[in-house]
């Protein structure tokens, strides 16, 4: 008797990107649930609003390109590009600011580029730049995180504030909003105060933000999980976390009253999220083993070099997507040699 | 290339080699100076009017200059007209002349006048160096107040806003609000949001073209099947 013999892979697991996708949004439910602890409501209205517009927009596009639209949509990676948009957004932002967002992460970052797969940019930050140039007023309306005064806003009063702009019991946006740990430390940077002065506002916890550092914690949770289930491979998380510590550390280690900590700044803004979720986006990010560690590395050092001298407190968007312009190059000068290809040249001797 | 009718040159002007989307030159007053549709059409008219006697001055002298000297002599004749076009709108339209500023006097590199120069009209009598000048200038101009059109909508909310700094005190009520206490999208203004909206406009002469190209081709299959 005669079995039928195959070659190898013998044992083929089932990945697609459905699951794939899915895995990342399980590992962001964590951090979601700590910044709604946090922050309020307002954090799950805007992830269910930029999902929702994302899919409808996803939809529409495939439509138009006359792609079908059910499989694709399976993918989950409309959904997952709606939620990394909302997660950068303050808690109660106008509906129009995300439609808006959105639909330039979806329609122009990455249908116009050809679909999943062939988009160079991260559509999710492509589209918060697009928001954070056109509309900063309406993009530093952070409320501060719980445990200062309580806005204890209900879902009611949240959905009024998103949709039609209105705050209850006559606040206005100046009371109730605030500067994030990031913006008060540069602020207040800026008028020459010395770090340990600054870090006495109640705003700062024990490493960065009160709040922030527990979001980033709930987040970096989530990453590990990401890295046990092999979704992302540990290059880029070390690579940017890494050199943004190390840049951070040089700077601190000779001059502790100018520059915040490592500790503060891994733990401040989005690094965390951008670390795990945001940069290692399998489409836009490098993909050879030494490739991913550059490209980290680059995407750790802007951030640093953007909060610490640029004009904006956080950074990660523009150096995801610096690095995401460069990561062709990287890919191209880091390709691995592959087995019996391209042995390298023997060594001649020129002599007699 | 010698008997080129009127109406090739015009359609080559506006349509099938379009400095704007076609040839893509020129570009850096195209994204710069599109932010509205005044400024778009002063400058569009300026760089309309130098064509035009460039290339009619060009034309004139075709039999005369040596071809090993023609490019400088070509870019001295260019500068002499830009120059003389930037001293007239200092001194007829002041105000838009101090918002265009800088690329007035850059006109003088928009390599679409000197390839024109070179291309065409060093090689044409004068009466079609003329017409192209105008083709091309004026198709130029239509993509520049496209691209403003849509620019100074999205960003502003508004049209034909500063009429009165090209048309005088006259069309002050010309400036069209499209929508009320619109709060401003500031990309259409920034130079991404030039990119963008030439690559829109771009794209869609193509889908125009192809629309074109398969009703063209539908008309010669349909007699086809009627004799068979």
């Amino acid at each position: 008797m005669r079995f039928r013999t195959h070659s190898s892979p013998h044992m083929i697991p089932a990945h697609d990107v459905g699951q794939l996708m899915r895995r990342v949004l399980y590992a962001l439910v964590p951090g979601t649930l700590a910044m709604t602890w946090y922050f309020g409501l307002g954090v799950l209205v805007n992830v269910l609003l930029a999902v929702g517009f994302a899919v409808g927009f996803e939809a529409l596009m495939l439509l138009a390109r006359r792609r079908p639209v059910i499989p694709v949509l399976g993918d989950y990676s409309a959904v997952v590009t709606g939620w990394l948009f909302a997660l950068a957004l303050p808690p109660l932002t106008p509906w129009w600011v995300t439609l808006v967002g959105v639909g330039f992460a979806i329609v122009v970052a990455k249908h116009l580029y050809g679909g999943l797969g062939y988009n160079p940019f991260n559509p999710a930050m492509v589209g918060y730049v697009v928001v954070l140039l056109s509309f900063p007023r309406e993009l530093i309306l952070w409320v501060p995180p719980m445990g200062f005064d309580d806005l204890g806003f209900s879902i009611g009063e949240v959905t009024a504030a998103i949709f039609l702009g209105q705050l209850p019991r006559e606040l206005t946006w100046d009371m109730i909003t605030t500067a994030t740990p990031l913006d008060h430390m540069k602020t207040e940077l800026a008028q020459n105060r010395t770090i340990s002065e600054i870090r006495e506002h109640p705003l700062f916890g024990s490493f960065s933000g009160h709040g922030w550092e527990w979001i980033a914690n709930w987040f970096l949770l989530g990453g590990l999980f990401l890295l046990f289930m092999r979704v992302i491979s540990w290059q880029i998380p070390v690579a940017v976390l890494g050199s943004l510590a190390v840049m951070a550390g040089a700077f601190w280690v000779i001059d502790p009253d100018a520059y915040a900590s490592p500790a503060f700044h891994v733990f401040s803004g989005a690094s965390i999220l951008c670390a795990f979720f945001i940069a290692t986006d399998p489409v836009s990010a490098s993909t050879t083993p030494r490739g991913r560690l550059i490209y980290g590395a680059g995407i750790g050092i802007l951030l640093y070099v953007i909060r610490t001298w640029g004009n904006y407190p956080d950074a990660v968007a523009f150096a995801v997507l610096l690095m995401n312009m460069a990561a062709p190059t990287i890919d191209h000068y880091t390709q691995p040699r592959a087995f019996g290809q391209n042995p390298p040249p023997p060594r001649r001797d020129n002599g007699p | 290339m010698s008997d080129i009718s009127y109406r090739e040159i015009g359609a080559n002007g506006f349509w099938h080699n379009n400095p704007g989307i076609v040839q893509l030159l020129g570009l850096c007053p195209l994204l710069a100076i599109s932010g509205t549709v005044i400024n778009a059409l002063g400058l569009g008219l300026a760089t309309t009017l130098t064509l035009v006697a460039s290339n009619v001055t060009v034309s004139l002298i075709r039999h005369w200059v040596r071809p090993e000297i023609r490019i400088p002599v070509f870019v001295l004749i260019i500068a002499s007209v830009v120059t003389a076009i930037e001293l007239a709108m200092n001194a007829f339209f002041h105000e838009l002349f101090l918002i265009l500023g800088i690329f007035i006097p850059l006109i003088v590199t928009n390599c679409a006048i000197i390839g024109r120069a070179e291309a065409f009209a060093s090689k044409q009598p004068i009466p079609k160096a003329l017409a192209d000048g105008l083709a091309m200038g004026l198709g130029f101009t239509c993509v520049l107040v496209a691209l403003g059109a849509l620019r100074e909508a999205v960003g502003h909310g508004t049209l034909l806003a500063d009429a009165h700094l090209m048309f005088g005190d006259a069309v002050r009520g010309f400036s069209i609000t499209l929508i009320e206490q619109y709060r401003g999208f500031l990309l259409a203004l920034l130079p991404p949001g030039a990119f963008i909206a030439l690559g829109l406009l771009i794209a869609l002469k193509n889908v125009i073209d192809d629309g074109l190209q398969k009703r063209a081709a539908a008309r010669i299959t349909r007699p086809a099947e009627a004799v068979g």
